[in-house]
């Protein structure tokens, strides 16, 4: 198993670890309720070091990430960020993932989920060769912290020189942070306000203390994956594997705002132009539970006695205090209040579609 | 740390007996492996079940673990306190978080279960 350089403080910090794509990471430090609490009220610093980056460089690198992704590259200026996918060719998804803009139009960050780097890699690489680029797997090379929680640039303004007031959500600037060389991008994936920092020092340690000493008196605390996964699911932000997958398409996961079918070419895009002409035939929508019970992963989803489909992401929602998840319906029961059954063990609970997002933080 | 009272199972469940009866619950090590308990799904009151049977099931917000009964019984009492508080068995496994009383079928299956001693011994065995 792969172990982050931040390993050792994982250890020290008393972290229940587990195996998460390959790598041993934690899970847990103080409980998970809490952990996702001090998220939403407070802060929290994540190690995601886990997470792939791809680097794309060379005078073609705008043009194979405007092929490979449906949204469009081309608005981006150095120091901007935007959410995107990798498409297949059926308009499916490789993997969701964050480019950062380095250079027009010659040098761009790919920043891809843990468990899909390698195949990302491999679908980049491949798809490079068409174009005058050159990708490289930078992922061991970086480690990644997240700062999220709305104390976050109050925590971590006074530990670097950018000053951070200036920096808008999806943008990115180079700076140091506790003395370290770093990018720091106001991104992450909580539903959160807070910062993203890579690095490419030996040393990612020396941020984590700081931020730690800096944010601990104010109430932040360390946070493990488990709470990651509940932050971005009451957001309603996609896990590959779980939401978004290569059976499903961009359009039916509701992500039709990353979709710009003006800006060119791009992999899936015929099917997706269908797609859309023909109209959906199924929608990813959210759901709560009404009845006592937790929905989890593949439990059944039925519709007036028949089976319709199976739960995507579902939890308990720590902040929302409800059960909470995803699922694919097809196109007619997707309307806000359908009702639904969910087979939970031996028993049938009710549940219904409900907007989405779970939680939307109050703009200040 | 373990009370000399009750008895221990090796899927982690305690039970206290009084008189033809024992009282069910989970160990303090099971409630930490769970972390925040958020929801207890209890059977009927009246159901039978057969020794290293599912009886009934946590959740924490991660994880659904069945809890097994040690012994054949029925079920003559479940705690509604744990149902509308869950995390009860986090802050009080061997007391106020109990989950529910049996009528045992044959006491001689208690033989089978560890004291104090023994479970203490059982969970160091697990750490390594």
């Amino acid at each position: 198993m792969k172990k982050t350089r931040l390993y050792q403080v994982h250890k020290e910090a008393g972290a229940r670890l587990i195996e998460f794509a390959g790598w041993e990471m934690p899970v847990e430090y103080r409980g998970l309720i809490d952990e996702h609490l001090a998220v939403r009220t407070k802060a929290g610093l994540f190690d995601v070091s886990h997470m792939g980056e791809i680097i794309v460089d060379g005078p073609e690198a705008l043009a194979l990430v405007q092929y490979l992704t449906p949204n469009d590259a081309s608005k981006l200026l150095p120091g901007q960020i935007q959410y995107s996918a990798l498409t297949t060719d059926e308009g499916t998804f490789v993997d969701d993932l964050l480019v950062y803009c380095l250079s027009v139009p010659d040098k761009y960050l790919l920043v891809v989920n843990a468990a899909n780097t390698d195949k990302d890699f491999a679908w980049v690489k491949d798809k490079a060769a068409s174009f005058k680029v050159k990708a490289t797997n930078e992922s061991d090379r970086y480690s990644q912290l997240a700062l999220q929680g709305p104390l976050a640039q109050e925590i971590l303004q006074p530990l670097t020189d950018l000053d951070l007031s200036q920096m808008k959500t999806f943008h990115f600037a180079y700076g140091q942070v506790a003395g370290i060389d770093s990018l720091v991008s106001r991104t992450g994936y909580t539903g959160e306000d807070g910062f993203e920092i890579y690095t490419l020092s030996e040393k990612p340690d020396v941020i984590w203390k700081a931020i730690v000493a800096k944010g601990e008196p104010l109430g932040l605390q360390p946070i493990g994956l488990g709470a990651r996964d509940t932050l971005r699911l009451e957001a309603k932000l996609m896990l590959y594997g779980n939401d978004i997958s290569d059976k499903t398409t961009v359009l039916e996961a509701d992500l039709k705002w990353i979709v710009k079918f003006q800006k060119g070419d791009f992999l899936g895009k015929a099917v997706l132009e269908k797609q859309l002409a023909e109209g959906l035939k199924k929608k990813l929508v959210g759901f709560e539970v009404v009845d006592r019970g937790i929905a989890r992963p593949h439990y059944p989803v039925y519709i007036g006695g028949q089976k319709v489909s199976e739960v995507c992401s579902g939890s308990y929602g720590p902040y929302v205090k409800k059960a909470i998840g995803l699922v694919y319906l097809p196109i007619e029961f997707t309307a806000i209040g359908t009702e639904l059954e969910i087979g939970i063990r031996d028993k049938m609970v009710k549940a219904r579609v409900v907007p989405t997002p779970f939680y939307k933080r109050e703009k200040k | 740390m373990y009370p000399e009272n009750l008895y221990y199972s090796q899927d982690h469940e305690w039970l206290k007996i009084e008189g033809e009866e024992a009282i069910l619950g989970i160990t303090d090590f099971a409630q930490k492996q769970l972390g925040d308990i958020i929801f207890v799904d209890l059977p009927a009151v009246g159901k039978t079940v057969e020794a290293h049977q599912a009886i009934a099931t946590v959740e924490s917000v991660k994880s659904v673990s069945d809890i097994y009964s040690p012994v054949a019984g029925e079920v003559v009492q479940v705690n509604q306190e744990v149902a509308q508080t869950p995390e009860l068995i986090n802050r009080d496994p061997h007391g106020q978080g109990w989950i529910l009383r049996l009528k045992i079928k044959d006491k001689s299956e208690l033989n089978k279960l560890m004291k104090a001693g023994d479970y203490e011994k059982f969970l160091e065995g697990l750490e390594h």
